[in-house]
């Protein structure tokens, strides 16, 4: 049988005095005069949610937004959703041709674009599959429902969200990749 | 006032309807005290947050709103449960913590029972919430409830051992086993002819103290000797099937009987509801007795959490071993060192 480690005297104290130092920082934060001033608030690592709010960072996966215009209804976001969150739906439709004189073109029109965000799992697999720049992600978190159905988000809401996308941040120095542009 | 109040004759039924009062005040009090102060702020600065804020001012309202939410919910008993033994277990849990704060004195005329064998009393009591966890584990008909009772009461009967061997010791130096006696003789005592401070058995049984805190953590399951309901291990224990107001009376006996045994450690080792420069039997002492021995209760209540709050789980063989290989020898050695001493002053 392999010798069991027992534990250590010093250890168990240092121990007691982690917890103990960290309890005396997050209550007395102040230094100086107002040291023995109890500033609880001030101490903690944590911020009160609904009355105090922390910026997330700006790539942050908050909500997926679509920009209605760019998509062709090619499903490949569908398709690829591990989580099978997103219905697409879609019919053709003939455009005026580019050129005068050319032939009219078929184009996909999209009719509905829906995202349940009770099925997602926020993976982003569908905004770095789509190819014509239609989904984008944004920071923006606070859209909880008082109803589950709620929040399966059709393609006016999933368009509003475009509102909140951030610019793409510049890469880092020496990079040849041009900076994507968010679509306005 | 207290004098006049003293003199009151009351008859036997009205007292005990007092008592009982007393006792339950005095219980869920002293648990909603410990639950506030230790389990949701002292943890929380200690994890470096503000615990509950919302309810009341500092979240103090916040354990009211639980008891709330608590009594609401469903009283579920499972298809396969002994109903009868199931719906019994957490009063008999709860009821161990009041049988032993029942036993321990707030003051000279201040106490709710004045056995003459007190702290013999109280060791007993403090072993029933044993049948109550055992009895929740089996009557739930849930593997992990019958390995968390099964825990509970091997944990506890090991644990058993050392924490009334070390009372041993402060009995033999006070001479007696009633817990007024103790106090008394904590607070008349002197230290090598210096009779300032009294003699607190703390400093003359500091051994004793140790092994009566570590056994007390065992006893009461608080991390680091919380098997009996490791959550990664054992969902929740013995509580695992319980809910709505059977799950709050768990909770409450948890916290009650934290109280209890601080209560219990403070007129043992701290002198009691005593202090130093006081006149024992003096009338204010009822007042003031028991905001004194409150205070010895935090005090106590606070080493407890402390370490609950610091350490990792134990396994259950370093458990047994530390209780057997360690805390006996340790406990048996103080007690013949008492002994020695006693005799040769």
């Amino acid at each position: 049988m392999a010798e069991i480690p027992t534990p250590k005297a010093p250890g168990l104290v240092k121990g007691l005095g982690v917890t103990l130092k960290t309890m005396a920082k997050t209550m007395f934060p102040s230094r100086g005069v107002r040291t023995l001033v109890p500033a609880p608030s001030q101490g903690a690592a944590t911020v009160q949610y609904p009355h105090e709010k922390e910026t997330p960072p700006p790539r942050a996966r908050g909500v997926i937004a679509l920009k209605e215009d760019n998509c062709t209804v090619c499903m490949l976001c569908a398709r690829s959703c591990p989580d099978w969150c997103i219905y697409i739906e879609g019919h053709k439709a003939t455009a005026p041709p580019r050129r005068p004189g050319g032939r009219p073109r078929t184009v996909n029109e999209l009719d509905r674009f829906d995202i349940d965000y009770a099925l997602c799992m926020y993976c982003g697999i569908c905004v770095e599959v789509c190819p014509f720049d239609a989904l984008f992600w944004s920071p923006e978190y606070e859209y909880s429902e008082l109803r589950l159905a709620d929040l399966l988000h059709d393609k006016e809401r999933l368009g509003q969200w475009m509102e909140t996308v951030p610019d793409f941040e510049p890469y880092e120095a020496g990079s040849e990749q041009k900076v994507r542009k968010v679509p306005r | 006032m207290t004098a006049s109040l003293l003199a009151i004759e009351l008859a036997y039924w009205q007292q005990t309807v007092l008592r009982s009062v007393g006792v339950l005040a005095a219980v869920l009090l002293l648990a909603g005290t410990l639950v506030y102060v230790f389990l949701f702020k002292m943890m929380s600065f200690m994890q470096s947050r503000l615990g509950p804020m919302e309810a009341g001012p500092y979240g103090s309202m916040q354990l009211l709103a639980e008891v709330g939410k608590w009594i609401q919910k469903e009283d579920i008993i499972p298809w396969r449960a002994d109903r009868r033994l199931f719906a019994m277990a957490p009063y008999v849990v709860v009821l161990a913590v009041f049988l032993i704060l029942a036993a321990v004195p707030f003051g000279p005329d201040a106490w709710f029972t004045d056995l003459d064998v007190g702290i013999f009393y109280v060791l007993a009591v403090s072993s029933i919430s044993v049948l109550g966890i055992l009895l929740a584990g089996w009557a739930s008909a849930n593997k992990y409830s019958l390995l968390g009772g099964l825990r509970a009461a091997g944990q506890l009967i090991a644990y058993e051992l050392p924490m009334v061997l070390a009372v041993v010791g402060v009995v033999i130096q006070a001479g007696t086993l009633n817990m007024q006696g103790i106090v008394a003789a904590q607070a008349d005592g002197e230290i090598f002819g210096f009779s300032g401070i009294g003699n607190p058995y703390i400093i003359t049984q500091f051994v004793g103290f140790f092994i009566f805190l570590v056994s007390m953590q065992a006893e009461l399951t608080q991390a680091p000797f919380d098997m009996p309901i490791a959550e990664s291990e054992l969902v929740s224990g013995y509580m695992t099937e319980y809910s709505g107001m059977r799950f709050l009376l768990f909770f409450i006996a948890e916290f009650a009987s934290v109280g209890a045994f601080s209560a219990v450690a403070a007129t043992l080792f701290l002198g009691g509801w005593a202090l130093p420069g006081m006149d024992l039997d003096a009338d204010y002492m009822n007042v003031v007795g028991p905001i004194v021995l409150l205070v010895k209760i935090m005090l106590v209540s606070f080493v407890v959490f402390w370490v609950r709050f610091t350490y990792p789980r134990f396994r259950e063989d370093q458990l047994q071993q530390l209780a057997w290989k360690f805390l006996i020898p340790l406990s048996l050695v103080n007690i013949l060192a008492t002994m020695a001493l006693k005799v040769a002053w």
